[in-house]
């Protein structure tokens, strides 16, 4: 039997029972669906959050209190990154590396009768613009003078103008931070939100202001900046060492911008797969609905089956024809699923992130051919070994 | 004069086994079709004759004996053996004529052809020219149950004729009929065999086997009379 005739038999049966093929369909199209949906929105936060940190440049490294993989988590356990620690590592980095230490509070800042909660309040040193690249829209950042005398001096993000001076200038007004009473001199630019997290929610401090403000002797970790992308191994091997002096093993870790980013990738990474397989699951199941519908298929149509098989079908014929229908009920399902799950990333890129991979399309055409062939394998091999006699007589 | 027989049928037994009792149903039957004869066998249910039309046409295979198809030993063949002989030398009609509902009168008069891998122009038109033979040149795109069950049998009649097959086997074909339709069939199964074809059926109606040039009643899984 030629192929043109096989396919024929297949959509004709299929044709016959459209309901019960458009529902057997369903299944396998929502699997395929949810595959290229997930896996996109996978793939487009790994590829979002890769961009932020790419975006603050790759000569970055932090050093943070605790270690990492240890038995504590960084930041858990005892800080140990005090200031006169800070200004030790500080001032054996300097030749290399731009550093600053990072104190970062969250609060409420207040201006008149308005009032901004949940501020991300950070005291940097003067340099921290040149680690992580901050734009100063309006006014300026503060000074090394300034951060040496500890001046209540402050940049604020956008969002705390819009909360704070809706429709004043800020630079040169007086706002409440905390208590404390410290003039706006800059603002910066906005820099968006990342997962639900208002990036523009910060306002910066001199790390020395916010010391004292705060009374406290800990910085939560410190930047530091290669003075060039070559010197970043330099610079970890350094900081190592000088740390090494000073404090234990496991009172702090060293990240680069690479570790993080491969830190990020394998989350992000494990998080695409638990997607990706939660959505094959649903794959899995419309499979089952194509094999149960198979062999609802090869039941009833015993009789048809034992009437081919006198005419003159082999078992060839009679495994293909069924073993054709199953794959093409889910091959049809996989074409609407990858349509319709194109359709839904494009949709969903447009106001969140998701990156179609051409590799999660080709997956899930491939794996709802080989659902249809796995699942359609039992019933057409039950029915070409259908004794022909016995399906005649079958009713 | 060998060559003119189309079955030649030596000693054949068939053994059931089911939970291992044995039970015989055919017991030894020796027959011969030769070319171009038209018989009936007849017999009371359960004499062994359905199982013996199943080891002539090869749907069925004997316990032990011999059995030689239009020259050819057909004793020993696999079960993809089977169905190209069946495919190629045996026409079936049955009873309840098993005809597929959903494929139009044309396309089921085809079938065994699809199998045999004819190309399309040819099998449609043989196709077209055995509905126009059995009287039913108007029907090609009707589908089954739009058809009496007379005109039912006819489309069967066709689609056994489609291969030039060696033998026509009838089981019951006039079983589920009306006299006059029953009448009709067994008239083009008589026209059939006049033209040259080699004719079995099987019936219970003595009016119906009457009409065969021979009649073979088995009873008890034995031929009685030849």
């Amino acid at each position: 039997m030629d192929t043109r005739e096989l396919f024929k038999l297949a959509l004709g049966s299929l044709r016959a029972n459209k309901l019960r093929s458009a529902l057997t369909t369903l299944g396998i199209i929502i699997g395929v669906f949810s595959v290229i949906l997930l896996v996109a929105l996978g793939n487009g936060l790994q590829a979002y959050i890769t961009n932020q940190i790419a975006g603050l440049g790759s000569n970055i490294l932090f050093v943070l209190p605790g270690k990492v993989g240890g038995t504590q988590g960084p930041g858990e356990g005892v800080n140990k990154l005090t200031f006169s620690n800070v200004k030790y590592f500080e001032e054996r980095m300097k030749s290399i590396a731009v550093t600053s230490p990072l104190v970062s509070k969250i609060g409420t800042v207040k201006y008149m009768n308005k009032s901004n909660d949940n501020t991300n309040i950070w005291g940097t040193s003067s340099d921290f613009p040149e680690i992580i690249k901050t734009e100063v829209e309006k006014g300026t950042f503060f000074t090394k003078t300034q951060e040496t005398s500890a001046s209540k001096v402050t940049v604020i993000g956008s969002t705390v103008v819009e909360n704070l001076f809706p429709n004043t200038d800020p630079i040169g007004k007086k706002i409440t931070i905390s208590g404390g009473r410290y003039t706006v001199i800059g603002v910066s630019a906005s820099k968006g939100s990342s997962f639900g997290q208002d990036q523009d929610n910060t306002i910066v401090i001199p790390v020395t202001a916010a010391r004292k403000q705060f009374s406290i002797d800990l910085a939560n970790s410190i930047y530091l900046s290669a003075n060039s992308p070559e010197l970043v191994d330099l610079v970890k091997k350094r900081a190592n060492e000088v740390l090494l002096t000073r404090l234990d093993e496991e009172d702090f870790t060293i990240m680069t911008q690479e570790q993080t980013l491969e830190t990020v990738n394998n989350i992000t990474g494990v998080l695409t797969l638990a997607l990706g397989g939660i959505a094959a699951i649903s794959l899995v199941v419309g499979g089952i609905g194509v094999m149960n519908i198979m062999l609802v298929s090869v039941t009833e149509r015993t009789k048809e089956i034992g009437l081919r098989k006198a005419l003159g079908a082999k078992r060839k014929d009679i495994l293909l024809q069924f073993l054709l229908e199953a794959v093409m009920l889910s091959l049809l399902g996989g074409l609407i699923g990858i349509l319709l799950g194109l359709g839904a990333s494009a949709v969903l890129a447009a106001f969140f992130f998701a990156t179609v991979t051409p590799w999660s399309v080709i997956l899930a055409f491939g794996f709802s051919m080989a659902v249809g062939v796995i699942f359609g394998i039992a019933p057409a091999i039950r029915a070409s070994r259908l004794s022909p006699i016995e399906a005649l007589r079958y009713e | 004069m060998k060559a003119t027989h189309v079955i030649e049928l030596t000693d054949i037994i068939k053994d059931y086994v089911s939970d291992e009792i044995i039970t015989q149903v055919l017991h030894g039957i020796n027959l011969t079709v030769k070319k171009g004869e038209f018989i009936a066998i007849t017999g009371p249910s359960g004499s062994g004759k359905s199982t013996l039309l199943n080891i002539i046409g090869l749907l069925d295979t004997a316990t032990t004996g011999k059995y030689i198809l239009n020259e050819n030993d057909v004793t020993k063949l696999t079960e993809d053996e089977q169905a190209h002989i069946r495919n190629k030398e045996i026409g079936f009609v049955f009873q309840q004529f098993n005809l597929l509902k959903r494929i139009s009168v044309l396309e089921n008069v085809i079938l065994p052809a699809i199998y045999t891998g004819t190309n399309k122009a040819t099998r449609e038109a043989k196709a077209k020219e055995l509905l126009t033979k059995v009287g039913l040149g108007d029907h090609f795109y009707k589908k089954p149950n739009q058809l009496s069950g007379g005109q039912q049998q006819r489309v069967a009649i066709a689609r056994s004729l489609m291969n030039d097959p060696a033998i026509i086997l009838a089981d019951e074909p006039t079983g589920n009929l009306d006299t006059k339709s029953g009448d009709e069939v067994v008239g083009i199964l008589k026209d059939l065999n006049k033209q040259g074809n080699t004719v079995v059926m099987i019936t219970h109606e003595a009016g119906i086997a009457k009409q065969a040039q021979r009649v073979i009643t088995i009873r008890d899984g034995l031929i009685v009379n030849k």
